[in-house]
Parts: C-alpha cells; sequence; structure tokens
C-alpha cells in the first residue's frame, strides 16, 4: 500500500561557510562546505535538508542569506533555514532566497507572537518550531521535559508538551523536538519525549538528537512516532549513505522514498 | 517564454529556481498582457484559497487565465494553483472558484491520532493514465506535498494521478485538455520533479 513516507533530514550545522558537529553544542570541528555537501545528500536521495547558522545568534548577525541564496540555486528539495531569525522580514528574506521554511527557536520563546505572525504571513507550512527540551525531575514540568533556549544555556521554565501545544495553537507548520540529553551522542533518539509530542499534536514532529544508526531510525519512527527524522553524524562520517539507511528501514517495515 | 502567474499567494522562487536550472526561460508576473503572449502558462500558488481568490480577482487575472486555457496554451497547475481550477472549496467557509475543471476541494479529514493534517512530505503518486508530461517517468515515484485540502474533480476522467492520505485517495494529478495540474510540488521533488517540468516546457498542449 503506497503511503506518505518517513522524511529523513541531515542537518547542516553552519560556523563561517563551514559545516560543523559538536555533542551538547560544544567542541565542534569543521566537515565540509554546505554548499557541495548539500548536493551529495540531496542526490543522495534525502528527502529535506536543514541549515542552522549557530552562530548568527550569538553574533547579533543576520543569517547568511547569500549561502540560502546558493543552496536554492543548486538543490530542488525542500530544505529549512534557522540561526538568527529575529523578525519577519528575517523570515522573510530567508523565503525569498528559497527556502521553503523558516525554523525559529529561542526567538519563539522570547515572542510567541512572532510565529503566530509569520504563520499568518507566509504560511503555516513555512513556520518550523525548534525546540531544545531537557530531561529534569522537577514536578512543575508535568511532560518531565523542560525547554532551553540559546544553545542550552539557559532554562525557561516551561514544559516541553505545553510549549508544543501552545505553538500549534499559534500556528506553527510543524516541530523539531532535539533532545539536549541525546544530541551528538549517537545512542538513540529520545523514543518517550518524541512519542509524547507526536501523539499530542496534530502537526507533523521531526525528531532529532541522538540518532546513529539505522535501528534508531527505525525506532523513533515506529515507537516514537515521528514523521520525520533528523540525522548528522551517521553521515556526516560517511560511515552510512541515505540509501543505505533508507534500506534498512524498508527491511524494518518503514515507509521510505525509494526513487530519487 | 513561460509566464509564472504571480498573484502574490505564496514565494514563487523555487519555481523560477527550478526552470531556470533546467535552462528555460520564465517570466514571473502578474501583467494580463504578458500571459497572454506567453507560450505557456504556470499557475503556482501556496495559502488559502479564499486569500487566492479575493487577489485573481483584484488583480484581474480570472480572465487572462480562462482565455490562456481556452486559446489551447500549455497550462501547468501547483497546489494551490491546481485547487482553485475547480469549481469550488470547502477553505475559509466555502469559497467559489475559477471552475476551469468541474469538481470540487475538499478537507481531509484525520482518521486517527497519527494521522497528521497537513499532509507534508513525499508521497507516491500512482499514474492512472499516461500523460505526455510524465513521459520517462516511473509509475509510484513520490514527490513532494504540503496541503490540508485536495482536489475531487467530478469525472474520473479528468484524473491522471492517484494518492492515498488520510483514508482517501484523492486526485494528484488532473489533466483536461491542454491543462495538467499537480497537487504536488515539481519544482520541489528533486530530479523527477524537474523532469515534469521540463517535459511540460516541450508539450504542445495535446494529449494524443
Amino acid at each position: 500500500m503506497e503511503m506518505l513516507t518517513k522524511r529523513i533530514i541531515p542537518c547542516l550545522d553552519v560556523r563561517n561557510r563551514k559545516v560543523t558537529k559538536g555533542v551538547r553544542f560544544q567542541g565542534n570541528v569543521d566537515l565540509g562546505d554546505p554548499i557541495e555537501m548539500a548536493v551529495a545528500y540531496s542526490e543522495g536521495g534525502c528527502d529535506e535538508l536543514v541549515f542552522y547558522d549557530i552562530t548568527a545568534s550569538a553574533e547579533y548577525r543576520p543569517i547568511d542569506i547569500e549561502m540560502v541564496r546558493e543552496v536554492a540555486r543548486v538543490i530542488h528539495i525542500p530544505f529549512a533555514v534557522g540561526g538568527g531569525i529575529r523578525s519577519l522580514d528575517d523570515m522573510y528574506q530567508v523565503l525569498l532566497a528559497g527556502a521553503e521554511k523558516v525554523s525559529v527557536n529561542s526567538l519563539a520563546v522570547k515572542n510567541p507572537s512572532i510565529i503566530a505572525e509569520g504563520a499568518k504571513v507566509f504560511g503555516s507550512q513555512c513556520i518550523v518550531l525548534g525546540m531544545d527540551p531537557v530531561k529534569t525531575d522537577d514536578p512543575r514540568f508535568p511532560s518531565g521535559y523542560e525547554i532551553t533556549i540559546r544553545g542550552f544555556r539557559e532554562r525557561t521554565g516551561i514544559d516541553a508538551l505545553e510549549w508544543a501545544k501552545r505553538a500549534q495553537d499559534l500556528g506553527v507548520g510543524e516541530i523539531v523536538v532535539n533532545s539536549v540529553d541525546a544530541d551528538g551522542t549517537r545512542q538513540g533518539y529520545e523514543i518517550n519525549l518524541t512519542r509524547t509530542i507526536s501523539t499530542s499534536v496534530h502537526i507533523p514532529v521531526v525528531a532529532s538528537g541522538g540518532g546513529g544508526t539505522p535501528v534508531h531510525l527505525a525506532e523513533v519512527f515506529t515507537e516514537g512516532c515521528a514523521d520525520a527524522a533528523i540525522i548528522a553524524s551517521m553521515i556526516h562520517t560517511s560511515e552510512y549513505t541515505i540509501a543505505q539507511i533508507k534500506e534498512e528501514l524498508a527491511k524494518a517495515g518503514v515507509p521510505v522514498r525509494k526513487k530519487w | 517564454m513561460i509566464a509564472i502567474v504571480d498573484y502574490h499567494a505564496g514565494n514563487l522562487t523555487s519555481v523560477q529556481l527550478a526552470f531556470d536550472h533546467i535552462g528555460v526561460l520564465c517570466d514571473v508576473t502578474s501583467d494580463p498582457r504578458r500571459i497572454a503572449s506567453a507560450e505557456r502558462v504556470v499557475f503556482p500558488g501556496v495559502g488559502a484559497a479564499g486569500q487566492a481568490m479575493r487577489n485573481l480577482r483584484e488583480m484581474g487575472l480570472l480572465d487572462s487565465l480562462k482565455s490562456a486555457l481556452f486559446t489551447g496554451k500549455p497550462f501547468l497547475g501547483i497546489c494551490l494553483g491546481t485547487q482553485v481550477i475547480l469549481e469550488f472549496s470547502e477553505e475559509d467557509g466555502g469559497t467559489e472558484c475559477i471552475g476551469l475543471v468541474p469538481g470540487i476541494v475538499k478537507r481531509f479529514v484525520a482518521p486517527n491520532a497519527t494521522c497528521k493534517i497537513p499532509h507534508m512530505g513525499w508521497n507516491t503518486v500512482e499514474f492512472v493514465r499516461p500523460h505526455p508530461v510524465l513521459e520517462g517517468i516511473d509509475d509510484e515515484t513520490e514527490f513532494y506535498f504540503v496541503h490540508s485540502y485536495y482536489p475531487l474533480p467530478s469525472d474520473e476522467k479528468y484524473v491522471i494521478g492517484r494518492t492515498e492520505y488520510a483514508g482517501t485517495r484523492f486526485a494528484s494529478i488532473i489533466g483536461k485538455n491542454n491543462l495538467l495540474a499537480t497537487q504536488f510540488h515539481p519544482e520541489r521533488s528533486g530530479r523527477l520533479g524537474l523532469k515534469i517540468l521540463e517535459n511540460f516546457s516541450r508539450w504542445n498542449g495535446n494529449v494524443d
């Protein structure tokens, strides 16, 4: 039976026009040119891409729009861009440059109306909420996860599930749930967190953080009810190709895109 | 020259870049004269049907689209463009549409909690009948979709491709004479989506 396939989304963290990767947002090493990597992954069968300009926010500068334009010229699959988005105009510039979606994270926590306005002006399908929840035993957080911002540097006192539902009501079209605890560990996605959020909202949920093997992806798609998953280290290191990952997923009964 | 109709329904950058990539000249325009003089017309769009129809009326584009179709120009609808060529949409409390193809546009109803609305991502298109614009593309290829409403033409003869989602097998490709319309985004569907645009740019508008 035909059905909507689960999306595999390589994440390219970009710093000074280089793709970089760290563990729990630290110890980053450079991996390559973002444009070349975007072409290679797109031709290799990824379903979407996401670019985060990881230093734009900290350096108080706008996102690298020229890079977004170059990416849009060379790949013809959807891609999202995040990092350094501070206003509706920033969103507009990213979308006009050819990105399908714009991802907001810290900004949405500080100024939730920006997601409502962005969804109204550009359409919900363009607005992605990125969230970085961290595990907690504190009973103030019923879901067991608290939202952090600024790359785990700041706790917010907001419960992850409540935030997801609120963001949906504000009009975001998709939520990327990036587990701070699992990020870069390659020990598997946070299944419980992903499932809790994905089964409580009616918009697509993208699992992020912890993917190390095709088995991890199969778990997060089946047990975790994720609609899509972000991968990074496992392909950046060339340990797996996207085709290999998809073949393993298909064997596990997960619907994946096979023709590209 | 291909006219890409700009009626302020979403961002047309990706459509333009896709045609640039395959080396086809195109003109993003709201000018009825440029649409009238173009060899072919692309009618894209994302957003809501109500606003789209208001824009088309206010910008005086309804007649240009109709005459482009009736003069036999190859005409390609994409996503919202595909929906508003039908007669009526359930969106925005009910919206009268252009009516180039008989039928209506309905909202998906999620059968369970894990079925998300919008239908977002890559899904399979089953080709119901051959079409020159689909030449060289395998049946059951996946294309990229983002939508909450789906087209329901009144007659099976307008259905070129079908896709299954939320318990319905909706018409994901519609055809009528010189018109072909996809609910998915060929400009976002990688190499095989570009192949559709390339075929369209060579199509003479005949189906036989």
